[in-house]
């Protein structure tokens, strides 16, 4: 819930309201406080109607970011009750989630919905991160746009500073409850408790009340953490795009995180831990040449300390080295000495020409940490009950400047429904996106993949059907959200070619596994075919010639086992014996749990073993053959 | 249902003369167990049971021109108890060939649907049951009549009854003397098995034989007394005759010598139930020895007819894919490829592009086809060969 910490103070540079002005959007949101368009071009147009544009000058005025959030609420995601609440949970799970990656502390959420009557609800999330300094309380929950990520590129959850403050406003707006924060930096210094009341004319926050807890409350077992509550109007809804949803996902995405949840029946729901190990620290990076559009690049000219073209496109570029900056120079016409206070637009525009037609290094990929195949896995295991895992992490790619990387867990068969459409899970850094998938450049990939190759149908122009959930992460210094609500990922085509590309891994694993499986059937289908009728022909024999039945049927018996197991021996293609051929022995991007995959066998089968697999070591497809002898099908009518 | 019993002398009533005699039952007896050791021997010795079925399709099928009959090939197909598509017809065909040897020692007769009800039980352990319906017991039996090289009726099996006749006959039925020239409007019904030992022929003036192909137009010629004015038989077989029918107009033929001559629709169908009259089955090409009237002439329809009997637009049925797709392989089949007559009738019904059932004559008068048509075609002597 912090989008501040520690060390990182250099935050408080206020905006060009360029909340995306590097994406394509700006001008939705362009009121910011030193422009305005839109007014400056009503001077021209609208004095015919009789204002003069004195009159008119008295109503113009400064719009507060605050303000303009309050009156466009869905901007945010504040459209309705019911995604109101799901965002609010979301935006401040997201913050805790940062704060205890940040600071290297593997997160222990707790989420509580607390219904106040048919429409209220109070949201509690506490997290055992660092805590937030007293000081910077009011500023990261009474401001908009106030935050630690938003100036720099670094892999993170949250991006514009955004989301928490809309949060509390919304909740002031829709219940005139102000926000309580208890944070506690310390074990030995006591917990700071604030309430909180955004003036949305100010963007600032006033406080309402604060106390001291107590040293020992024993509210933060791990002795430092932040709780935020906000009371708001929403809707509680399970179902798809819930709350629950919502945290059923997160974990999957972050296995490392362990999150306690009570709803608002008052029930408690734990999801556990999958993994011990913290994911790596993203790196930060500066800013791609080619990633960069022209109003951001003379923004940054203007801001710039230092004095030579040259120095700056070096110093404030990653992979510009010299003689890249020396290339740039020359094609804009210019040199590396020129001074930075004589560039104009004009230059400018030379210089962002010459950045295009440059040869420049990819950006590093380095500062991109993916949750990893063994982690998605994990996280899959946990929250999905499967028979067939796998996962894949695609190598680090670039669009418009920015490195990223897909990755694309699959699960397949066990408790999951066979008569549906297969279910897309998407994340963007390990935030689930729960709105808007069909805007998605994820669920665009996942519609263009053909299925059928892999064994899985699929109708022209829709998802594939079957037991499938697909989890699609993108991670990356700056997701391309078509929104500021962050719910779909833009159709970029060097994202939606990864995209394809990893599915596609996924999705031959997922087909040699069928195939595989398909095999194993049509083999306990044989036996079980055969010893069905062994007794008839037994019995039958017998009462024609005299011979014992027994003595048929036992040797009839022997037959079969014999048969069959020849068959087992079938040789593949690359000429080894099915049997020991195991194409997953080795891989530990699978996950296989042979005891789910009877889903058409008698519940004896299935019931009895629900033991899992582990990552890496996975189970023989091929280790436990079904017991035939007890399996006895209806054979399918002709 | 007669209850199994394994004594040979059954005790209450005689058995019926359908039982045949001792020597042939003995013989299939023989003929059953044989197939039992060698599926017991294969079991033992534990290999892979298996019983040659003969195959019954065309390509099993060749005419024999100088007879003009069908004749089944030596052709077989193995069913291996150790194949998943052929398990279950292996398991059926053994459990079948229990059947028949329980029936037989038992001295009674079943028909087809009760030999399915005595071998109907589900697999013990499973849901699964011998058979899903009698279609399938039916199939088994006729593999295991081809297989053993002997004839349902000495297996003591009979189909379903179908068919009647009527005419200037007298017939002993198991004994009891039956007169065709007094059998109202009903008729009587052929039996299913017409075996000389069940059935013999008393006096008869009729000097030929009219079959027709279903029950609606044998109504038509039966009310009209086409039989007596014409000193015929009238027979009919409900469309494809079964067998007893079949086996009764081969004995009137055969015996009697009398001719036979068929009325049947102008389709497709119609031309193949007249190929199965003449030549055999290619089902039952085994029995078409004791079956196919070499002789039987094809009366009508024709497609001619259409414009000979003026007929008008509302008889026409359009041919399907499946019909014509039909008629050009009845052209194909060597009995009829060097018939001129036969290949002209088809072309004609091809191009025509309709079919012509025979109750379509009664648009130009209710008794159209029993005072004028046939007569006609008889007295012109114009059919088909």
């Amino acid at each position: 819930m912090r989008v501040c910490e520690g060390g990182n103070d250099s935050v408080s540079r206020v905006l060009v309201l360029c909340v995306k002005s590097t994406q394509r959007r700006s001008s939705k949101i362009n009121i910011g406080m030193d422009a305005h368009p839109e007014t400056q071009s009503k001077k021209t147009v609208a004095h015919r109607r009789g204002s003069t544009a004195e009159e008119m000058s008295e109503r113009q005025r400064e719009i507060s970011v605050s303000e303009f959030f309050a009156k466009n609420r869905h901007l945010l995601g504040f459209d309705n009750p019911r995604k109101a609440l799901l965002t609010a949970v979301k935006e401040a799970v997201d913050n805790a989630l940062d704060a205890c990656e940040e600071a290297a502390i593997l997160p222990d959420i707790y989420i509580e919905l607390l219904q106040r009557s048919e429409t209220r609800f109070k949201v509690t999330v506490r997290d055992n991160g660092p805590g937030i300094v007293r000081k910077q309380i009011e500023n990261i929950f009474g401001r908009l746009l106030y935050g630690s990520k938003f100036h720099r590129l670094k892999m993170s959850r949250g991006q514009q500073g955004i989301g928490i403050s809309a949060a509390g406003m919304y909740g002031l707006m829709t219940t005139g409850q102000p926000v309580l924060i208890i944070s506690k930096t310390h074990k030995k210094k006591p917990a700071v408790e604030v309430l909180l009341k955004m003036d949305t004319s100010k963007n600032r926050a006033d406080v309402v009340s604060e106390t001291e807890h107590p040293e020992d409350d024993g509210l933060f077992a791990d002795g430092h953490g932040t709780q935020v509550s906000i009371e708001l109007e929403g809707r509680y809804q399970l179902g798809r795009q819930s709350v629950d949803e919502y945290l059923d996902q997160t974990a999957i995405a972050n296995p490392h995180a362990s999150f306690t949840y009570v709803n608002p029946s008052n029930e408690r729901i734990e999801f556990k831990r999958g993994t011990n190990e913290l994911p790596p620290e993203a790196k930060e990076i500066l800013p791609h040449p080619k990633g960069i559009e022209l109003g951001t690049l003379i923004q940054m000219i203007e801001r710039t300390e230092r004095t030579q073209i040259g120095g700056f496109l070096q110093e404030e570029f990653s992979r510009v080295s010299p003689s890249v900056s020396k290339d740039i120079c020359e094609r804009a016409g210019i040199t590396g000495r020129t001074w930075v206070k004589q560039i104009g637009h004009k230059e400018a525009e030379a210089i962002y020409k010459a950045i295009q037609e440059a040869r420049i290094m990819a950006p590093p990929t380095d500062c991109l940490v993916p949750i990893g195949t063994k982690a998605l896995l994990s996280g899959l295991l946990k929250e999905v009950k499967a028979e067939f895992f796998t996962a894949c992490t695609r190598p680090a790619d670039v669009y418009r400047g920015n490195p990223f990387v897909i990755e694309v867990g699959l699960a397949f068969g066990g408790e999951l429904p066979k008569d549906e459409l297969i279910r897309v899970i998407r994340f963007a850094n390990r935030v689930p996106l729960l709105y808007q998938q069909s805007a998605c450049a994820s669920f665009k990939a996942v519609l263009e993949t053909s299925w059928k190759n892999y064994g899985v149908s699929q109708s022209r122009g829709s998802l594939p059907d079957g037991p499938v959930v697909v989890m699609m992460h993108m991670a990356s210094v700056w997701v391309p959200f078509t929104s500021e609500s962050k719910e779909a990922i833009a159709d970029y085509d060097e994202i939606r070619k990864e995209m394809r590309l990893a599915l596609q891994e996924v999705g031959r694993k997922l087909g040699m596994y069928l195939r595989r499986r398909q095999r194993m059937r049509n083999e306990g289908e044989r036996r079980s075919i055969f010893e069905r009728y062994i007794g008839e022909i037994a019995q039958a024999t017998e009462s024609i010639t005299g011979d014992s039945a027994k003595k048929i049927y036992e040797a009839l018996m022997r037959v079969a086992q014999r048969k069959t197991e020849e068959a087992d021996a079938i040789l593949n293609d690359e000429g080894k014996r099915v049997k020991d051929a195991d194409p997953f022995g080795k891989d530990s991007s699978v996950v296989i749990f042979a005891a789910r995959s009877s889903g058409e066998l008698p519940e004896s089968a299935t019931e009895s073993s629900s033991s899992r697999g582990s990552i890496g070591g996975s189970e023989s497809l091929f280790g436990e053959p079904e017991s035939s002898t007890d399996v006895r099908k209806p054979r399918k009518k002709k | 249902m007669a209850k199994k019993s394994k004594t040979d002398e059954p005790s209450g009533t005689a058995p019926s003369r359908l039982v045949g005699n001792q020597a042939i039952r003995d013989k299939t007896l023989g003929k059953i167990a044989d197939l039992g050791r060698a599926v017991a021997k294969a079991a033992l010795s534990e290999s892979d049971p298996f019983v040659d079925v003969p195959t019954r399709t065309i390509s099993n099928t060749t005419y024999n021109p100088a007879r003009r009959l069908l004749e089944m090939g030596d052709a077989t197909l193995r069913r291996n108890l150790f194949n998943t598509g052929q398990a279950r017809k292996f398991m059926q065909t053994v459990l079948l060939s229990k059947g028949c040897k329980d029936l037989l020692e038992a001295r009674k007769t079943l028909s087809l649907r009760g030999m399915y009800y005595m071998s109907l039980h589900s697999i013990p352990g499973t849901k699964e049951k011998t058979f899903d319906d009698q279609e399938e017991s039916d199939g088994i039996l006729e593999d295991i009549e081809v297989s053993l090289a002997t004839l349902r009726e000495n297996l003591h099996l009979f189909a379903k009854k179908r068919g009647t006749m009527v005419g200037n006959i007298t017939i002993v039925d198991n004994g009891d003397p039956i007169d065709c020239r007094r059998m109202g409007t009903g008729g009587y019904a052929i039996p299913s098995i017409c075996e000389p030992s069940v059935v013999q022929f008393g006096k008869c003036d009729a000097k030929f034989v009219l079959h027709v192909e279903k029950d609606t137009v044998w109504s038509r010629f039966n009310e009209d007394r086409f039989w007596e004015k014409h000193n015929c038989i009238l027979t009919e077989g409900s469309g494809q005759p079964p067998r007893g029918v079949r086996r009764m107009l081969y004995r009137l033929n055969k015996e009697l010598g009398l001719p036979v001559y068929c009325l049947l629709d102008c389709d497709p169908w119609g031309h193949y139930i007249y190929s199965v009259i003449k030549q055999g089955s290619i089902n039952l090409a085994f029995e078409s020895e004791r079956m196919a009237i070499p002789d039987a002439k094809y009366l009508g329809i024709r497609s001619s007819d259409f414009t000979r009997c003026e007929l008008s637009d509302d008889v026409k049925i359009s041919l399907n894919d499946r019909d014509i797709e039909r008629a050009k392989q009845i052209a194909e089949y060597p009995w009829f490829v060097k018939k001129k007559h036969w290949q002209k009738e088809i072309q004609l019904m091809l191009k025509n592009g309709f079919k012509m059932e025979v109750e379509s004559l009664i648009t130009k008068d209710i008794s159209y086809v029993t005072e004028v048509y046939v007569p006609e075609r008889l007295k012109a002597k114009d059919w088909i060969d």
